[in-house]
């Protein structure tokens, strides 16, 4: 029997009697059989066009002039097909479930000889938030996902990383981060753990930070609808679409450069470290399997997100019926809440709706437009119908004459937009921060700092909005 | 009577084991399994396209290198038996470190799977075969799943199969996992690996570097003194030898006796 200090102690006397350059010998040696085995069995016939054409795409998207303007404008393309083939049934979907399907409830409830508070509780409330979701999710997402996928099959993001990691490596960060917040565009909990890639703690962590910054796909929906009934309308007829998805292009590369601000930052000060060196494959392009993608990404990912949206939903719709209806002294609690926080979401160019939204979506970022919507009708008392809580032709137009009557104008959609992008990830991205980094320290910094920056963002915003105007 | 339609499979054909008719794909339901298979290649070589075609599951798979980053499991049974399969993240060696790739060493080390398929894209062999040769040195329990053959045939690449498998000792399967190309071929191959009684002998390497075999034989003997049930003793020594600090580190705690159940690697900082 030997201890361990034995052993080790043994190899270390028989590591002096061999080469000092053992490792590279034994890789070399390996390699050289590789090389061996492979070449008696491998014949390779004629010119190669296929590769021919590889090189010369690659000479394009590798190039810095050429590749930035590429890049910028597949995710301009992506946004603007989105928001145009998001509208129709996106209205349509409003008008079936949030329209009819709520009516329809309404009198089945009614018939059933139901109380008026548990039809207010399941049909105003948790009903509603469920079918604005619906309506407002499911298009975008149906669109986004599998357009985001194909490009992924095709082999074009490890491109992206390899343009971005000269940007990251100034930065102080690592260059498979631009993997990682190509991830974040869909989840961020999913490009929190897709952080694994990389290999030092320091650029891990920093990775971890800053993913937040990627816009994730319960926040497209949000920036599309913003930018649709907002900003879109600012534009000339025509050009609503293109103006809309301009601008959700802006927020998004905003993030962008938030995302490597901060990275710089915590480079610059409790991170500190040299960005270490990586090597990335340029994997070859593969023509995408464009209708088993397309069926995966539906069934995989807008459904799973949907599904996960629909459970926030239905107990958030819930809260949402029960603030607005609760009685406290004079007014409901919603109305305190909203009241007591107004002078500092005004301050941020926002409502204390937004504030109150905000909170209530912690756990899922999804139902944020749905719960102003919701609140904003609840509490206002406006509705494009009959009594609280009821809302008719839920077109962009209605959404706009809804929020209108809120109090809202052009500049509380901007600040909304940068909230959005800019405040503290959901519950579900927090914990997993807190698994993959173990300490309640980093997961805090990673609530608080973007929602810091996003609080003085949007005050700095609004400041300037009411100066100029 | 007509004679039969020759269009029409007769009865040995559907019974005929090289058909997919003995393959069940069981997806997530894998508590009750045979046999566990080990997915091990190079990044993004389409282990988890491989994957999704055994089990019928759909894990994403992506085209870049480092798309899959913890092991995924999944089932499926054929012949009655039933088999694990494990979806490594992909790694180029197995004598370096990144938390990703850390996962699929430890198991594959440690985790000892009934049969390890080494999957290799077609069109970079010679890269490729460096972890297959490495995976060779632990076990010969391997199947060789050559994929992406639709790409090379493309890229004008010829493979003499039946020499690679001689010179490797294992099956090679030339598989296209993407259109399901050579994937009954490969479980037939991986049923019959596993099935197989006999130990083979791990693939040695020519390693002719002066007194190294003589360490190896003593280092080896060493650990298996201290630590009986440590399975690939000879890998460790080797890596002892060349003074990974990472192994000194586990074998000075004793941890390195009780990796064969690996777990996730949380982050430290």
């Amino acid at each position: 029997m030997k201890s361990p200090e034995e052993v080790l102690k043994h190899a270390e006397e028989l590591r002096w009697q061999l080469p000092q350059n053992l490792h590279d010998r034994i890789a070399e040696s390996i390699h050289g059989e590789a090389a061996r085995i492979a070449g008696r069995s491998i014949t390779r016939r004629g010119g190669n066009r296929r590769l021919a054409w590889q090189q010369k795409l690659d000479r394009i998207l590798t190039n810095p002039w050429t590749a930035f303007p590429i890049m910028v404008s597949v995710l301009g393309a992506i946004l603007w097909i989105t928001i145009v083939g998001a509208n129709v049934p996106s209205a349509m979907l409003a008008t079936l479930l949030v329209d009819q399907g709520h009516a329809l409830l309404a009198d089945w409830f009614v018939a059933a000889g139901a109380p008026a508070w548990l039809r207010g509780l399941v049909v105003d409330g948790m009903y509603l938030a469920t079918a604005w979701v619906v309506a407002v999710m499911l298009p975008p997402m149906a669109i986004f996902f599998p357009c985001f996928t194909l490009l992924e099959d095709f082999g074009f993001l490890p491109r992206v990383a390899f343009n971005l990691d000269r940007i990251f490596q100034k930065a102080g960060a690592h260059g498979k981060q631009a993997l990682t917040m190509a991830m974040g565009l869909g989840c961020n909990a999913a490009g929190v753990v897709a952080t694994r890639i990389i290999d030092s703690p320091r650029e891990r962590l920093i990775a971890i930070l800053t993913n937040n910054f990627s816009l994730c796909n319960g926040r497209w929906p949000t920036q599309i609808l913003m930018a649709s009934v907002f900003i879109g309308t600012l534009a000339p007829k025509g050009w609503g679409s293109s103006i809309a998805a301009l601008s959700v292009l802006l927020v998004a590369l905003l993030g962008f450069g938030f995302a490597l601000l901060t990275s710089w930052m915590l480079a610059r000060t409790v991170l500190r470290g040299e960005a270490t060196s990586f090597s990335l494959e340029l994997p070859p392009y593969r023509p995408p399997n464009f209708w088993r993608t397309l069926y995966n990404s539906l069934i995989d990912r807008t459904l799973i997100v949907l599904w996960r949206a629909v459970v926030f939903a239905l107990p958030a719709g819930a809260v949402i019926w029960l603030c607005a209806n609760i009685p406290v002294g004079d007014a409901s609690l919603a109305a305190w809440f909203i009241h007591l926080t107004d002078p500092l979401a005004w301050t941020m160019g926002l409502t204390g709706v937004i504030l109150l939204a905000y909170i209530v979506a912690i756990p899922a970022n999804e139902i944020v437009v749905p719960t102003i919507l919701m609140l904003t009708v609840l509490v206002t008392g406006t509705s494009g119908g009959e009594g609280a809580g009821v809302m008719f032709e839920a077109d962009n137009e209605t959404v706009r004459a809804i929020l209108t009557a809120g109090g809202w104008t052009t500049l509380t959609a901007v600040c909304l937009m940068l909230f959005s992008l800019c405040h503290n990830p959901c519950s579900t991205t927090l914990y997993t921060i807190y698994r993959e980094t173990r300490s309640v320290k980093w997961t805090a910094v990673s609530a608080l700092l973007p929602l810091v920056m996003g609080i003085a963002l949007c005050a700095i915003v609004a400041a300037i909005w009411r100066f100029l105007a | 009577m007509s004679a039969p339609d020759p269009h029409i499979p007769g009865e040995a054909c559907l019974s005929c084991s090289s058909r997919f008719s003995q393959l069940r794909k069981l997806g997530l339901r894998v508590e009750e399994s045979d046999y566990v298979i080990a997915l091990a290649g190079n990044p993004n070589t389409g282990k988890t396209t491989v994957f999704n075609a055994l089990t019928g599951l759909r894990m994403h798979t992506g085209n870049w290198p480092g798309k899959t980053i913890s092991r995924a499991e999944g089932g499926f049974s054929y012949e009655g038996k039933n088999f694990k399969l494990v979806d490594l993240p992909g790694t180029y060696s197995l004598l370096s470190a990144s938390p990703d790739e850390e996962v699929a060493r430890t198991f594959l080390l440690f985790g000892q799977p009934d049969v390890t398929v080494i999957v290799v894209d077609a069109t970079c062999m010679e890269r490729n075969l460096n972890l297959a040769l490495q995976v060779l040195q632990i076990t010969r329990r391997a199947v060789l799943c050559l994929n992406l053959m639709d790409e090379a045939r493309a890229h004008g690449i010829q493979v003499d199969v039946r020499n690679l498998a001689r010179d490797l000792g294992i099956p090679v399967i030339p598989c296209a996992a993407r259109s399901g190309e050579g994937v009954p071929e490969l479980i037939r191959e991986i049923a019959a690996m596993a099935k197989l009684v006999d130990a083979l002998p791990p693939r040695r390497l020519p390693l002719e570097i002066p007194g190294l075999r003589l360490a190896l034989d003593q280092t080896e003997a060493d650990l298996t003194r201290c630590f009986p049930r440590l399975p690939q003793p000879r890998w460790v020594a080797l890596r002892l030898l060349e003074g990974d600090r990472e192994i000194m580190r586990a074998v000075r705690s004793g941890e390195i006796g009780t990796l064969n159940e690996p777990a996730g690697t949380p982050l430290t900082t």
